[in-house]
């Protein structure tokens, strides 16, 4: 079995999290020779125990420890208590994801520049350009496989997907394809290509679609030098009269309660649980939390500009067949504040199967319209909208003191309002996804809102000043350096990208970074 | 326990002997609730079969599928039989009623067109009772793998090899 540490080893890293960020970040450390301690709190879940049922899947996977939410958006009447739906295990969302995996543009980057001053928004350009992450982009695109990417072939589409392009085609959007997607379109890297089963929300049976649980994890463990402990909840974050993270608190399974010291702590706990460590980990050093001489931790959070669209067809589509996101039109992606709002929106195919429809269709709906819908769910086909959202500082992460998790810790609260600019583009990629329909022969159309977040974003957010944000260009945070974020939390702005990519290669850069200053003594 | 019982287990005869039509599909007797034709029936423990039967036609008509039969509905609201539901399921179906009452009728059950059933509910919409009872439908009803392919949907392909083989991009008429 794996490389195990003891608690007093004081010069390990501690990564905690080990999906997208924290999962890579973990794997990278390990094969630079680096000793790691990888603290998960969900279980070891692989193919063989993944459920293709939408809601025994969902108890078996999903972060469901108490949270709460406020503000404007529907999701907090929709789903109170599920601001998110991500997951909780080995390998965190990456067993979730339906691996769309796509560079963020030149002009994301520089998003206050691009788009100028927009009221009400915190908008700030990353510190970091497409230049500076373009290798590490394409280190991660050859780690996961991306298909259109490394000479890989694109995936075949499916009926979802034929009806989508079918429509985009008649509406003269021209960026139309597959899309660049985490999931074998042949045998690659030990694991086989898609046999499109669907459920890629559910966790990938055939592994085909890349996921840390059984690349990342397994690949540092042989190593040797990483040691994952699954089950493992860190609690808070220590530090010592110097300020220099010192280690953490974490439960067990049991509800134990233990000490591992580390030489650098990362934080890659989702966007949600990474600023509420942070600000769980107040000291009388540090009174606002760690790493928050800004007061930015918690703060500009994002969870892109979502929506659905579904259409009926006179005849079926069967869209649960195969890949759950077949196919992308990346043409309304671009930043043409024409349209009424700045920044870009993607088109996805989706599809859920019919428990979740009910659920997520309209919530709270019923009658004879809603029933109606439902009876024709054999000849609808579905697509998601996902855009850039606004980062706006009242957009929040924080505890709260009236509910308590498990471990009597004060719960997140997710706070979201959206942004003029978010509904704007909403009404917009609505009326375009209608058109995209019709255009293919829909008899009816239906809107979607929001599902809980699966995309969250911004909450320790990267900045070139020390005053404007959580993190510098590394994500080393600017307070304490031997404390990093690794996640989806450090993203300066949303893009209008899926975010996994991103936080894939930031972590096989930040990974670089940290190895280098730990042999120049530097941390 | 509650339990889906088909006439084989309890016969068309005794059933048709003792249940009174309560609506258009609806029969009960003294401890169940029953298809009028006998395609199935449910044994009642906590709550009176005219409380179940009342549940079973608010089932169908807050999610009212005509391809689907009553005995879904019956089993989406069968768990409301217990001690844990009982006086809440009296309750709420008291005031169901009593709004029924109120649009000149005897019962919510004895309200014959879907409309004027549909009009009631408007009135309890934002009680505590109709809300339990519509958002557990969305899982009592429509997780019910039984139901599924009166939808066409297929569930889980991993069993068969997934769907590479079995139809992912067979769509024609696109």
């Amino acid at each position: 079995m794996a490389t195990k540490f003891e608690l007093s080893d004081d010069s390990v890293v501690v990564v905690v999290g080990s999906g997208a960020g924290g999962g890579t970040l973990s794997n990278e450390l390990a094969q630079k020779g680096v000793n790691v301690v990888c603290l998960e709190a969900g279980g070891r879940y692989l193919p063989q125990h993944y459920i293709q049922d939408e809601w025994e899947s969902f108890g078996q996977l999903a972060w469901l420890d108490a949270r709460t939410t406020s503000g404007d958006w529907r999701v907090a009447k929709d789903f109170p208590g599920l601001p998110a739906w991500i997951v909780k295990a080995v390998g965190g969302t990456t067993v979730h994801w339906a691996g769309a995996s796509l560079r963020f543009q030149e002009h994301e980057f520089k998003a206050r520049t691009t788009y100028g001053e927009v009221a009400g928004a915190n908008l700030l350009d990353w510190p970091i350009s497409l230049d500076e992450l373009a290798p590490y982009y394409a280190k991660a695109e050859t780690k996961m496989g991306v298909t259109r990417t490394n000479n890989i072939p694109g995936l075949p589409g499916n009926n979802n997907y034929k009806v989508f392009e079918a429509g985009a085609k008649k509406l003269g959007y021209k960026h139309v394809n597959t899309g660049r997607m985490a999931i074998n379109s042949q045998p690659r890297d030990g694991r086989p290509g898609c046999q499109q089963s669907g459920f890629c929300f559910q966790g990938c049976k055939f592994g085909a679609k890349w996921s840390a649980a059984y690349t990342e994890i397994p690949a540092g463990e042989a190593s040797g030098h990483l040691e994952v402990r699954s089950q493992c909840h860190v609690l808070r974050i220590e530090h010592n009269a110097q300020g220099k993270v010192s280690g953490v608190l974490y439960a067990d399974k049991d509800g134990n309660q233990h000490f591992q010291k580390a030489r650098i702590v990362c934080v890659a706990g989702n966007s949600i649980e990474s600023p509420r460590l942070l600000l769980n980990s107040a000291s009388s050093m540090f009174p606002d939390g760690l790493s928050n001489s800004s007061g930015q931790v918690g703060r500009n959070y994002m969870r892109h500009m979502t929506a659905s669209v579904y259409a009926t067809f006179d005849r079926p589509v069967r869209m649960w067949r195969g890949t759950t996101m077949a196919g992308i039109i990346s043409d309304e992606s671009r930043h043409d504040p024409s349209r009424g709002f700045v920044g870009g929106f993607e088109f996805e195919t989706l599809s859920l199967g019919l428990p979740f429809m009910a659920a997520f269709m309209n919530p709270g709906g019923w009658g004879r319209e809603f029933a109606s819908a439902l009876d024709s769910y054999e000849n609808m086909a579905g697509m998601w909208l996902v855009g850039e959202d606004m980062p706006q500082e009242t957009n929040r992460i924080t505890l709260n003191p009236s509910v308590k998790d498990q471990y009597g810790l004060p719960a997140p609260d997710v706070h979201f309002d959206d942004h003029a600019n978010d509904i704007a583009m909403r009404e917009y990629a609505w009326k375009r996804g209608q058109a995209i329909y019709d255009a293919a022969g829909a008899t009816s159309t239906i809107t979607t809102p929001p599902y809980p977040s699966t995309h969250n974003l911004g909450t320790n957010r990267m900045s070139e000043k020390a005053r404007d944000g959580v993190v510098n260009r590394w994500g080393q945070s600017h307070d304490i350096d031997n404390l990093f974020v690794s996640d989806g939390s450090q993203f300066t702005t949303g893009a209008s990208e899926n975010p996994t990519l991103t936080i894939v290669a930031l972590a096989i850069r930040q990974a670089e970074y940290i190895a280098k200053q730990m042999s120049a003594r530097a941390i | 326990m509650n339990k889906i019982i088909t006439h084989k287990t309890l016969s068309r005869r005794s059933l048709l002997k003792s249940a009174v039509a309560v609506s258009a599909g609806l029969a009960v007797g003294t401890s169940f609730v029953a298809a009028s034709t006998a395609a199935w029936a449910m044994e009642t423990k906590q709550v009176s079969p005219q409380e179940m039967a009342t549940l079973i036609q608010m089932a169908r008509d807050i999610y009212p599928h005509n391809h689907v039969s009553d005995e879904f509905y019956a089993r989406a609201v069968k768990g409301y039989d217990s001690e844990e539901f009982k006086q809440k399921i009296s309750d709420g179906v008291a005031a169901l009623n009593s709004a029924a009452q109120g649009a000149g009728f005897n019962d919510y059950l004895s309200v014959q067109w879907e409309a004027d059933r549909v009009a009631i509910l408007k009135t309890v919409e934002n009680s505590a009772f109709f809300q339990t009872i519509r958002g557990n439908l969305i899982t009592g009803l429509y997780n019910q793998k039984g139901l599924w392919p009166l939808f066409g949907y297929e569930g889980e392909s991993y069993t068969k090899g997934g769907y590479l083989s079995h139809g992912f991009d067979d769509i024609k008429w696109i």
